[in-house]
């Protein structure tokens, strides 16, 4: 037994990830999430269910996503060998699809006919607007005005897709905002909606249900690593917002002791200004949002403070319960890279590889450049390619002086 | 005995209805808040929930988050909150006061800190809307040492046993959430109302009063006829977004419009 074994036995019953995670919503969606958890433990061990589940992710989604080593690119840093797990060729371009295609399953087993979202980025918007369209649910996505300036791309596709976006003009307009709408959102029709929670927060079984459906992505990356490169890699690199990616890279290699996991945030203008999202390294205080206990941005009087990143993904002010728990045990650890660092990882992966990868998936690239050159040409890390880079492109342009 | 129980025990002596009135504390501004509650006591108040302001309130409908802005604006924190609460308890040493919030900025003070000092303001109650029982395990023991009574909402969605839970951690009163919904929402069917109450009345003594959806002396009388206690919140609230720019002269209007509802209650 390994000294992080009791990792892979969370949530307990009630939903705890140690002090996090929990249900801390208001009694009308009590019944709701028991029922979902419910649901989803019976069809957990399904052999039935898991075996649609494979079949959607092999014929509709893609998978396996390949693992691609990065020769120029690792080369041209002059140190580990850096590996791509690469989500950004799912169908959808995003990681996010592998759990709206479980979610949706749930939804239709529960006989819910219409489905919601929150979305940042867009990509859980456009995974969840895909698989509504694909079974014929209704759907609707929250989605922070602001966002829906910046993704203007992913709005326009969620429109194609028969979804309805509904920009949240409340509090800071952006990720967390359109959390509360689309809780209030189910809060009044829960009867006939599913909510599908896009990242593995939220009250439970959310953050368990999301983490089971993206640990595809480390499954895959642990068997590919053992073919590819002939043993587990040195250090797995992701982006962390809520932690869906991250989480599912992480989590099926958790008991493997000697690879080492960076878990990284938006760090905006600098953690050190103030004017980042990165909850984890800048050691937020302990707090309770949308229905779980993690660590979280709040001012002195507990109120949620604003967020800011170049990646509308990971502009939110907490993260995964289970994310941090893994900081406060130590399993995982977690960084910041500032815009103009993921920025300029963003440019060179592109130039260097042909890859172009979205502004969140980044900020992992950001840190493998970090990473890399300092460890030996005979090490390996395998950086999580989220997402790709084409819904960015406006923003971008932006940043180069260049209107569309 | 707590104010609120004494307060309940005379109600069920008079054979009358609570009128449980709320509003946001320091909305529109920290200043007008003690005077607003003193108006709703005048205007036949029996219990005054006071909102503690929240920057993401989830469970609430724009009239109320509205609300929790201008108080924010104000940056109304939970010291302000007790500070009110002492100055209201000045003048009224009777009138049961419930704080009704959201976990994080309690969870920020500490909850130690949150129960001495709430008790020492003079607060009697507290309902925490998104920490349903079975999270209140740490916060539970605290309240009660400093006679603080936990008071639980229940929905249309609860199940028998989860009502059954929710009933024996419950004090005070119970605070039925009359329709699936965020505050603020569409009107309420009072029957389905009354055959869910029938259920909980099987299961406990504690009194029930019922929110959400209660707008006029209408509503109020029809809910207050199969309710122990009728709870107002966005109706008040959005008479103070209203006057928000003359903020001296909601306090007649608050007046007015929880009046109506009491002599509504009271025909």
């Amino acid at each position: 037994m390994t000294k992080f074994s009791d990792l892979t036995r969370l949530p307990d019953d009630r939903g705890h990830f140690g002090p996090y995670g929990g249900r801390f919503v208001s009694e009308t969606l009590s019944f709701a999430l028991e029922e979902l958890e419910k649901t989803y433990l019976s069809l957990r061990d399904d052999p039935d269910f898991q075996a649609k589940f494979d079949y959607d992710l092999a014929h509709y989604v893609g998978r396996p996503s390949p693992l691609y080593h990065a020769e120029r690119w690792s080369s041209h840093l002059g140190g580990a060998q850096i590996w791509l797990k690469r989500e950004d060729l799912n169908h959808t371009g995003a990681h996010k699809v592998n759990n709206t295609i479980g979610q949706a399953l749930l939804a239709k087993k529960g006989g819910k006919p219409r489905v919601i979202a929150e979305t940042g980025a867009g990509q859980h918007g456009v995974a969840t607007a895909t698989v509504a369209a694909r079974l014929g649910l209704k759907c609707d996505i929250y989605m922070g005005a602001e966002d829906v300036e910046r993704q203007k791309l992913n709005v326009y596709r969620m429109h194609l897709l028969g979804a309805n976006v509904i920009p949240v003009e409340s509090g800071s307009r952006t990720l967390k905002d359109a959390m509360n709408e689309a809780l209030r959102d189910w809060v009044t029709n829960v009867d006939d909606t599913f909510y599908i929670i896009g990242t593995v927060a939220g009250p439970h079984p959310y953050p368990m249900l999301v983490r089971d459906f993206n640990a595809v992505v480390g499954r895959e990356a642990r068997r590919q690593s053992l073919e590819q490169i002939g043993r587990l890699p040195d250090a797995l690199v992701a982006c962390v917002g809520g932690g869906s990616n991250a989480m599912g890279l992480f989590y099926p290699f958790v008991e493997d002791e000697d690879v080492r996991m960076y878990g990284v945030e938006a760090g905006g203008d600098g953690v050190e200004t103030g004017r980042h999202a990165a909850p984890l390294t800048a050691n937020a205080p302990r707090g309770v949002l949308h229905g779980n206990r993690t660590y979280l941005m709040s001012d002195e009087g507990g109120q949620i403070t604003d967020t800011h990143s170049i990646s509308a993904g990971l502009d939110y002010p907490g993260v995964g319960p289970e994310h941090a728990l893994w900081k406060d045990v130590g399993r995982v650890e977690y960084v910041a890279a500032n815009d103009d660092k993921v920025l300029e990882a963003f440019r060179e992966l592109t130039r260097m590889e042909g890859i172009m990868p979205a502004l969140e998936s980044a900020h992992a690239l950001a840190h493998a450049k970090v990473l890399a050159p300092t460890m030996r040409p005979d090490q390996h890390i395998v950086v999580n390619l989220s997402g790709r880079g084409d819904k960015d492109i406006l923003t971008v342009a932006k940043i180069d002086g260049v209107n569309f | 005995m707590n104010r609120i129980d004494q307060r309940f025990a005379a109600l069920k002596e008079q054979g009358r209805t609570a009128l449980i009135p709320y509003i946001t504390a320091g909305d529109p501004s920290p200043d007008y808040t003690v005077s607003y509650m003193h108006a709703l006591v005048e205007a036949g108040a029996d219990v005054i929930e006071l909102g503690i302001p929240f920057s993401d309130p989830m469970a609430d409908g724009p009239v109320i988050q509205k609300a929790c802005e201008r108080a924010l604006k104000h940056n109304t924190r939970l010291s302000h909150v007790f500070a009110m609460v002492s100055e209201f308890r000045r003048q009224d040493s009777d009138t049961p006061v419930v704080l009704m919030g959201y976990l994080n900025p309690i969870e920020r003070l500490g909850y130690p800190t949150f129960a001495k000092q709430a008790a020492e303001a003079g607060v009697d109650g507290v309902l925490i809307v998104d920490m349903p029982p079975e999270e209140a395990d740490e916060i539970a023991p605290l309240l009660k040492e400093h006679h603080l009574q936990s008071i639980f909402l229940v929905a249309p969605t609860t199940s028998e046993a989860r009502a059954a839970t929710i009933c024996a951690h419950g004090e005070g009163y119970l605070y039925y959430v009359s329709l699936k919904g965020v505050t603020g929402a569409a009107s309420l069917d009072v029957a389905a109302v009354d055959r869910q109450l029938d259920v909980l009345r099987k299961l406990t003594g504690l009194p029930l009063c019922v929110g959400f959806g209660i707008r006029d002396g209408a509503s109020a009388a029809a809910v207050g006829k199969v309710a122990d206690g009728v709870i107002v919140g966005s109706a008040l609230v959005s008479r103070i977004a209203e006057g928000c720019e003359r903020p001296e002269s909601v306090t007649a209007e608050l007046k007015t419009v929880l009046g109506e509802m009491r002599q509504a209650l009271d025909a």
